[in-house]
């Protein structure tokens, strides 16, 4: 990928540094080496440092949406390639206006903090937690078994009901969220789109229904198992190819799996 | 474009449960690429252009298919055109070596692979208007199932699935058909094998796929779901030279044993769309 450039000495004097120098620093995450050591090392630490913060939600640290569009998209072709299920949760926070209007907007932001916080704290290190904007958070779930999908969303719910998020010194209040969710149509290459509006779609159901639970949009599982994949080759018995031999020629009906597997 | 139209069904997923499939379209597709599906198109339309009668095939991967290449052809004028009111629909339809006409997407249709209920109404409403036009449509679909395969396919009142005799193919072959079956209730799917090594091997190979639907696959209605093996085509020479010269093989070596066996299933989906032998 990377094409050998004509090597060109770039005088960081000459670049205007500053402003990507203070957002550094005000994050506060990032630690620039000195500029005088190596100008290179420098410059790529600069650039890693603004590439992580074009990537994440200043207020709460979690991925940001542009962010999560990436993750999902590359989980739409992860589901399509392999069938593997992956689960989309759409959340967002039941009655946050009223925190708002009430606590005032400092606690609204102390509350959004605790909600993605909790998220983190109930899913894999290897699911994604954004914040899709304003009062809405989502979490992608790769290789989420379909018989899971109204579990994890259930512990995210029951986390964030029994939480109480402390606003101010001796003031506590709870909320609740409203959780919508989508399995990736298994073998189908979707679109982003179209798979948040699924997802979306049942958050509002989740809404409209009294808020405070969980619709998950349940699509019809489209699986192909071992054994039907073992029975699919049983024409291969019929005497061919050199690189099908593996498969045992009682194939229809035969020990399923194992004698396959060699073939891909 | 879409105030024309009717208001789309609104209880229509995501994923096209099937609109109103339209007579005398078919959809050609499958689920790996690369198994031929286009270059079974292109031959297919010209075998039945021979029998006299008026084909037209549309490119409905939307922008990522490889007819163009297939039939050397590059139009100015594209159905991107078309979605985006540059052009009239006539002016996109080109007439392709092999006697049948052809509606090429154009490369900026992969935006519209997002497909939106006005893309959908859009796609819709060229279909409707195209169909009386000719005697047969064929939908050339992309590879993979995706939403704009399967509402592409959701269009069609038959379904060809391409496949080869790999086991990776014939996977991805099974699984688009369990799809189909699931989202768009079809009962009925043709099959054409591609690259056969032997005469016969096509129908084991529809015969073992039906085996399976029959063990694992049930219908809403409880009706089977019915395979029905359409053809083999055989693996031959003839089709790798007829693509490296860029030329239709039913053009290029009509003899040829492959030629021969898209002629034949020509007359079988003549059979199938209900046409007279022009």
């Amino acid at each position: 990928m990377a094409k050998t450039l004509t090597p060109s000495f770039v005088e960081l004097q000459r670049l205007r540094l500053d402003d990507a120098r203070a957002l550094l620093d005000h994050d506060g995450n990032v630690t620039l080496p000195p500029p005088e050591a190596s100008p290179t090392a420098y410059l790529q630490a600069m650039i890693d440092g603004l590439c992580e913060l074009s990537l994440k939600d200043p207020l709460t640290g979690l991925a940001n949406r542009r962010h999560f569009r990436a993750v999902v998209e590359r989980s739409i072709d992860v589901v399509a390639r392999s069938g593997e299920p992956a689960l989309l949760l759409m959340l967002d926070i039941d009655h946050f206006k009223k925190v708002n209007d009430t606590y005032g907007h400092q606690a609204g932001d102390q509350v959004l903090q605790a909600i993605g916080k909790a998220l983190s704290g109930c899913v894999r290190p290897m699911d994604t937690v954004a914040r899709f904007g304003g009062e809405e958070f989502s979490v992608m779930l790769p290789s989420c078994h379909t018989g899971f999908g109204a579990a994890v969303a259930e512990r995210i719910r029951a986390q964030i009901e029994g939480m109480s998020i402390q606003i101010a010194p001796g003031l506590s209040i709870k909320v609740t969220v409203s959780i919508g969710g989508a399995f990736a149509p298994e073998w189908v290459r979707s679109t982003a789109t179209l798979w948040t509006e699924r997802a979306d779609m049942q958050l509002y159901r989740a809404k409209a229904e009294g808020r405070n639970r969980i619709y998950l949009d349940q699509q019809q599982e489209i699986y192909v198992s071992a054994e039907e994949k073992n029975l699919l080759f049983g024409h291969l018995s019929l005497g061919e190819p050199a690189w099908i031999e593996s498969v045992s020629s009682d194939a229809p009906g035969g020990n399923a799996g194992s004698a396959m597997q060699r073939v891909f | 474009m879409s105030d024309v139209l009717n208001p789309p069904e609104s209880s229509e997923g995501s994923t096209g449960v099937p609109l109103k499939p339209i007579g005398k379209v078919v959809a050609v597709t499958s689920g790996k690429g690369g198994v031929g599906k286009t270059f079974v198109s292109a031959n297919l339309a010209a075998a039945l252009a021979k029998r006299g009668q008026r084909v037209l095939v549309l490119d409905a991967d939307l922008g990522l298919a490889n007819l163009d290449v297939v039939l050397n052809l590059y139009p100015k004028i594209t159905l991107h055109d078309v979605f985006t009111g540059k052009a009239k629909l006539e002016e996109a339809i080109i007439r392709a070596p092999g006697g049948f006409s052809v509606l090429l997407a154009g490369s900026g249709m992969v935006e519209y692979s997002r497909l939106t209920p006005e893309v959908r109404g859009d796609f819709l409403q060229i279909m409707n208007g195209l169909v009386p036009h000719y005697d047969v449509v064929i939908l050339d679909t992309g590879a993979g199932i995706s939403d704009v395969v399967l509402f592409a396919v959701s269009l069609a009142s038959e379904v060809l699935v391409v496949a080869t005799p790999e086991p990776t193919s014939l996977t991805d072959a099974y699984a688009t058909i369990k799809v189909l079956v699931a989202q768009q209730k079809r009962q009925t799917v043709r099959m054409v094998i591609n690259q056969t090594a032997r005469l016969g091997d096509g129908r084991a190979i529809t015969t073992q796929l039906q085996q399976v639907l029959d063990r694992f696959v049930t219908t809403d209605t409880g009706k089977p779901v019915r395979l029905v093996h359409m053809g083999d085509i055989p693996a031959d020479p003839a089709v790798r030279q007829a693509i490296m010269r860029r030329q239709l093989l039913l053009q290029a070596m009509p003899g040829s044993p492959a030629a021969l066996a898209i002629s034949q299933l020509a007359v079988k989906i003549e059979e199938t769309v209900g046409l007279r032998p022009a």
